[in-house]
């Protein structure tokens, strides 16, 4: 296996600084926003994003987490059942502007399966959606607001994002994937 | 390099332990381990978070079919099972064997066949004869969960009393914790099951009744304390209620069944009472802060004063509330798990 970097440290905090201006100049300022990361990366990267727009704007926003597990459609699919890691939603969503974040958009499932979880907390103004990565591969009709950086790959790719809150370390790689994972959940 | 998505979702270093379930049935707990307990206590959490939502129903097991099927009378387990099956978008059945074939004379092989030719993936069995659910895994294609055999088994009980236990006593930590369960062992699945869990907790455990109603308890108890089955905790076994319930942080009373009587194990329901009933004199030795369990359905007056059964130590109410969120979290567990080896996953490592 071959891991190829595509994004730095630097390139990240600078894809997510733009990201952050992006979601402020569509919705013509921070009215009515909140920043709602899916779990487990997009968690710290609306963190982050959440505190770059503190940065530029002196507004503190604010900031939920998102767990998806209990709405996947692929129960019946993976081997072992993903671990639940909790959903946190410290704000009153109807209303309110949501940007979704997650680190990897790639099929649109999980984004479907968010939307739904959303939902079912109250009804949201609208929903947006931000990612670190976009690799295509799509397979519902699902695009991203806001992209870090736009990765072409083949199926046979593993994007994989680190952040220094989970991982220690911040970095994008791009891996093939020699054989299929044996046990591991399909977690994020 | 052989587990390629563990690479791509990261070692968890943030504390979340890499516990998976293997089972594709839950009869008992004497064959789950410590780790997967633990996963059902994180994951029944993210159930009772899911109860406290405006809408308590998440579409995890949609168009999944839970049947029901209680060979013994129920109230409580059966609207538990149902309850928590509903909240996951599961398509729940109910056969309860006055209104079926049963009473016809069908076997339970036969009705098992039947409900999974009519469409059963997760059966949950309740069933006077012990064991009955080791044969209904033996037929059944698809998850058997154990809603009570005999004198054999009630394991989400057991989860469901730990996972009270464990929000009530401070730290949420049982080890070392005393638990005394008060009552008719001999004949009471949930003593048995809480055996499994709670030793396997660390907990610091005493059965409690007449010795008519211990009976084989001790020997249970002396070939774990004496290390024929190693891995396992010692628990006491006694017909002495003040050395049972002396300084206890959990008392847990068993429901006085009144055929007992007729079968000479117990002279009267008042010399019960009189001997070993949970009332407010006896709960003084317990530990100030001690809680009060009951599995239900109590005998008020019998095995438990109403006074103590609905004091603030109670938490036999909790019991209830958190028995839907173990076995939300139980069906959703079992119905993740597969037999085959690995099926690949849509959005795992991507």
């Amino acid at each position: 296996m071959t891991d190829r970097q595509i994004m730095t440290g630097d390139e990240i905090r600078r894809a997510i600084v733009r990201i952050s201006h992006e979601i402020v100049e569509k919705q013509a300022g921070t009215q009515g926003l909140a920043i709602v990361g899916i779990q487990r990366r997009g968690v710290p990267l609306a963190t982050r994003i959440a505190g770059a727009i503190e940065e530029h704007e002196g507004v503190r926003l604010p900031v939920g987490a998102l767990d998806i597990t209990f709405y996947r459609d692929d129960l019946s699919l993976v081997a072992q059942q993903p671990i639940v890691k909790g959903t946190d939603l410290p704000f009153d969503l109807n209303g309110a502007t949501i940007v979704l974040v997650d680190d990897v958009l790639y099929t649109g499932r999980t984004i479907r399966a968010a939307m739904d979880a959303l939902i079912d907390f109250g009804r949201p103004r609208a929903i947006r959606l931000a990612v670190l990565i976009d690799r295509g591969h799509r397979e519902l009709p699902i695009r991203a607001d806001h992209v870090g950086k736009n990765v072409p790959t083949s199926r046979e790719e593993i994007v994989q994002v680190h952040v220094a809150e989970i991982d220690g370390l911040d970095e994008v790689s791009i891996a093939r994937r020699l054989r299929a994972p044996e046990t591991a959940p399909a977690a994020d | 390099m052989t587990t390629v998505a563990s690479a791509a979702t990261g070692v968890p270093a943030t504390g979340i332990p890499a516990a998976a379930w293997h089972h594709r049935h839950l009869i008992d707990l004497d064959v789950v381990t410590w780790p997967e307990i633990e996963l059902i206590m994180r994951t029944t959490e993210e159930m009772k978070h899911v109860l406290a939502r405006p809408i308590r129903k998440v579409p995890a097991l949609n168009g999944r079919r839970v049947t029901t099927l209680f060979y013994e009378a129920s109230t409580r387990t059966r609207v538990s099972f149902e309850t928590a099956a509903r909240n996951l978008s599961a398509d729940v059945v109910s056969v309860s064997t006055a209104t079926s074939s049963v009473t016809k004379g069908e076997s339970l092989v036969d009705t098992i066949r039947t409900l999974e030719a009519l469409g059963a993936e997760i059966l949950v069995l309740r069933h006077s004869v012990s064991g009955a659910p080791y044969l209904a895994a033996e037929i059944f294609g698809g998850h058997v969960l154990n809603g009570g055999d005999g004198w054999h088994a009630h394991p989400t009980q057991a989860l469901l009393d730990l996972y009270t236990m464990r929000e009530h006593i401070p730290g949420g930590d049982l080890h070392g914790r005393k638990v005394a369960i008060v009552g008719d062992i001999l004949h009471s699945r949930v003593a048995r099951s809480n055996i499994w869990s709670l030793t396997a907790a660390g907990a610091d455990l005493w059965l409690c009744g007449p010795a008519t109603l211990l009976r084989g308890m001790d020997r249970w108890a002396g070939a774990w304390a004496g290390g024929a089955i190693p891995g396992h905790g010692r628990f006491n076994v006694t017909s002495d209620i003040d050395a049972a319930l002396r300084d206890a942080d959990v008392v847990m009373g068993l429901r006085i069944q009144r055929e007992r009587m007729s079968s000479g194990l117990l002279p009267s329901l008042r010399e019960y009472s009189a001997r070993f009933q949970l009332n407010a004199e006896r709960m003084s030795l317990a530990k100030p802060d001690a809680i009060v369990m009951h599995p239900g359905p109590m005998n008020e007056g019998v095995e438990i004063a109403p006074d103590v059964a609905t004091s603030g130590r109670s938490v036999i109410t909790d019991q209830v509330t958190n028995g839907v969120a173990v076995r939300m979290a139980l069906l959703y567990l079992l119905a993740g798990s597969h037999d085959a080896a690995y099926e690949p996953a849509h959005e795992g490592a991507r």
